[in-house]
């Protein structure tokens, strides 16, 4: 693409979408240091995680600001104004995972507290594993602006929903097995209901950029799995 | 989970329903000031009761399409045009029509403007007068002050309307010569650059007299700001080196061109 003749409106430009893939980065720092904090009961890298937190907060507040600055100052047009827009829907999105993350944290901080359920761990960070994996295909497809990408991590959501409804499965075996167990379980679910949800960010994230660069949504119905 | 959207079409309060009747129809046009080619093969349809903007750099060609609807191209020596103009079908070209009528119904405001030396009633009076079209003197003056108020300028006019035009301030005077334009019942008001001498208030007065023009005319506004292409128009055509590129809605036209020259253009980008 031609560059703007103005230098510093490109820069601008530039520069939000390299605080955009910052951002990204911490987010996809942040899961996965949620998913180790549970595999190993790992308390440090839990408390870490959520006073990391903070500073994805900052960085989405900073890249609205940016975007506002933007439209107000530099009156963006077509796909700059689409670029502008899918900064501020992404940094939310991305912000939202960060949440998962620290809540993921704190039942981190919960579980290291009763016996560990080793059998689920497995499960549980390979269910992190691919939805990080989700997240890290997004962001890629946003820095290289490659559509196909995102078009690949948007109709892939389904191995999520898979994952996490077999674990959902296993979790009520255990629960009806051990009472006993409960508390843990509770946990372990909420943790894949999060991580799911941060799948589903990923979804959400891949639609943005979808826009972003064709200028139309998404529209095809996309494939599920089955709903628990 | 998330949910996924079927397409969604917003109504647009300013979108022109497809099929709208079309006042304005080129078709093939080529226009040479003497051995230099101006405009190549432009076909565009311009709607009754809506705004379309031409947009383009210096030089693109949209003034000279402009001139030829109402054969301002005429009146330049070396000055040929082909191809079709049709207004509700009548070719402008044709031998038959006489382009002094032809100017009575299709309107034109220029980038300065221009009053007579004259008092402001005179000015609008002036092109009723010559075609003939009032019977007496209080219809002459109901016809001035009903031009003046469809132009947002009776209220700051009618207890000076012996004053000169050329008193006024510069946005006063370009919605005087707005209600000339008016005065004589056109179909078609072409504006070149009407806004670009004038400041951002007067521009907006403009701005907002065009939006309440467009629900009676055909309007076609040649413009270099694309902020007010796209605030004031339903339709947008843009022209570069002589061709048409692209034309479509406003809307899609600033949020997902679909030439990469127009996009390069609206968004401020060499090419």
């Amino acid at each position: 693409m031609n560059e703007h003749i103005v230098k510093s409106y490109e820069e601008e430009l530039t520069q939000l979408a390299a605080e955009v893939a910052r951002m990204g980065g911490l987010a996809e720092a942040q899961v996965a240091s949620c998913i180790e904090a549970v595999a190993k009961r790992d308390v440090k890298l839990a408390e870490a995680v959520v006073a990391r937190d903070e500073r994805l907060d900052a960085m989405e507040i900073e890249i609205d600001a940016r975007c506002t600055r933007l439209i107000a100052l530099r009156q963006p047009m077509a796909n700059d104004l689409r670029r502008t827009l899918a900064a501020i829907k992404i940094a939310g999105n991305l912000e939202r995972c960060g949440d998962m993350a620290k809540s993921i944290a704190k039942r981190a901080l919960q579980l290291a507290e009763t016996e560990p359920l080793t059998p689920l761990t497995g499960p549980i960070q390979r269910l992190g594993k691919l939805v990080n994996g989700r997240l890290h295909q997004v962001l890629d497809a946003y820095t290289s602006s490659d559509v196909d990408r995102a078009v690949a991590v948007w109709s892939s959501d389904h191995e999520v929903d898979e994952h996490y409804n077999s674990l959902f499965r296993e979790l009520l075996t255990y629960m009806m097995g051990d009472p006993r167990m409960i508390t843990a379980c509770t946990h372990l679910l909420f943790v894949a209901k999060n991580l799911e949800r941060i799948g589903d960010h990923a979804t959400n994230i891949a639609e943005v950029i979808h826009y972003e660069l064709t200028g139309t949504p998404l529209n095809t119905p996309r494939p599920k799995g089955a709903a628990v | 989970m998330n949910m996924t959207l079927s397409h969604v079409t917003l109504g647009h309060a300013d979108a022109v329903p497809e099929g709208a009747p079309i006042k304005v129809k080129a078709a093939g046009v080529n226009v040479f000031y003497g051995n230099k080619q101006a405009l190549f093969d432009v076909s565009l349809n311009m709607l009754d009761r809506a705004v379309t903007a031409l947009i383009g750099p210096s030089g693109c060609g949209k003034s000279t399409f402009l001139r030829c609807i109402n054969r301002m191209n005429d009146t330049i020596v070396g000055a040929r045009v082909e191809g079709l103009i049709e207004i509700d079908g009548e070719n402008v070209n044709d031998r038959s029509v006489d382009p002094v009528l032809l100017r009575s119904r299709v309107g034109m405001v220029f980038q300065k403007p221009n009053p007579f030396p004259k008092s402001i009633f005179d000015n609008v009076a002036y092109g009723p007068r010559i075609h003939g079209m009032t019977k007496n003197k209080t219809e002459l003056a109901d016809r001035v002050e009903a031009a003046l108020k469809k132009a947002g300028l009776w209220a700051e006019v009618s207890d000076r309307l012996n004053s000169p035009g050329i008193g006024l301030s510069g946005g006063q005077q370009q919605r005087l010569v707005i209600a000339r334009a008016i005065a004589v019942n056109p179909e078609v008001i072409l504006m070149d650059e009407p806004c670009s001498a004038l400041d951002p208030i007067a521009t907006a007065r403009i701005e907002e007299l065009i939006d309440e023009l467009r629900r009676q005319y055909c309007i076609v506004i040649v413009t270099h700001s694309m902020a007010q292409a796209a605030r004031v128009s339903q339709r947008t055509a843009f022209f570069h080196l002589g061709k048409l590129v692209e034309s479509g809605s406003t809307e899609a036209m600033f949020t997902n061109p679909l030439d990469p020259r127009t996009q390069d253009y609206i968004t401020g980008r060499s090419g």
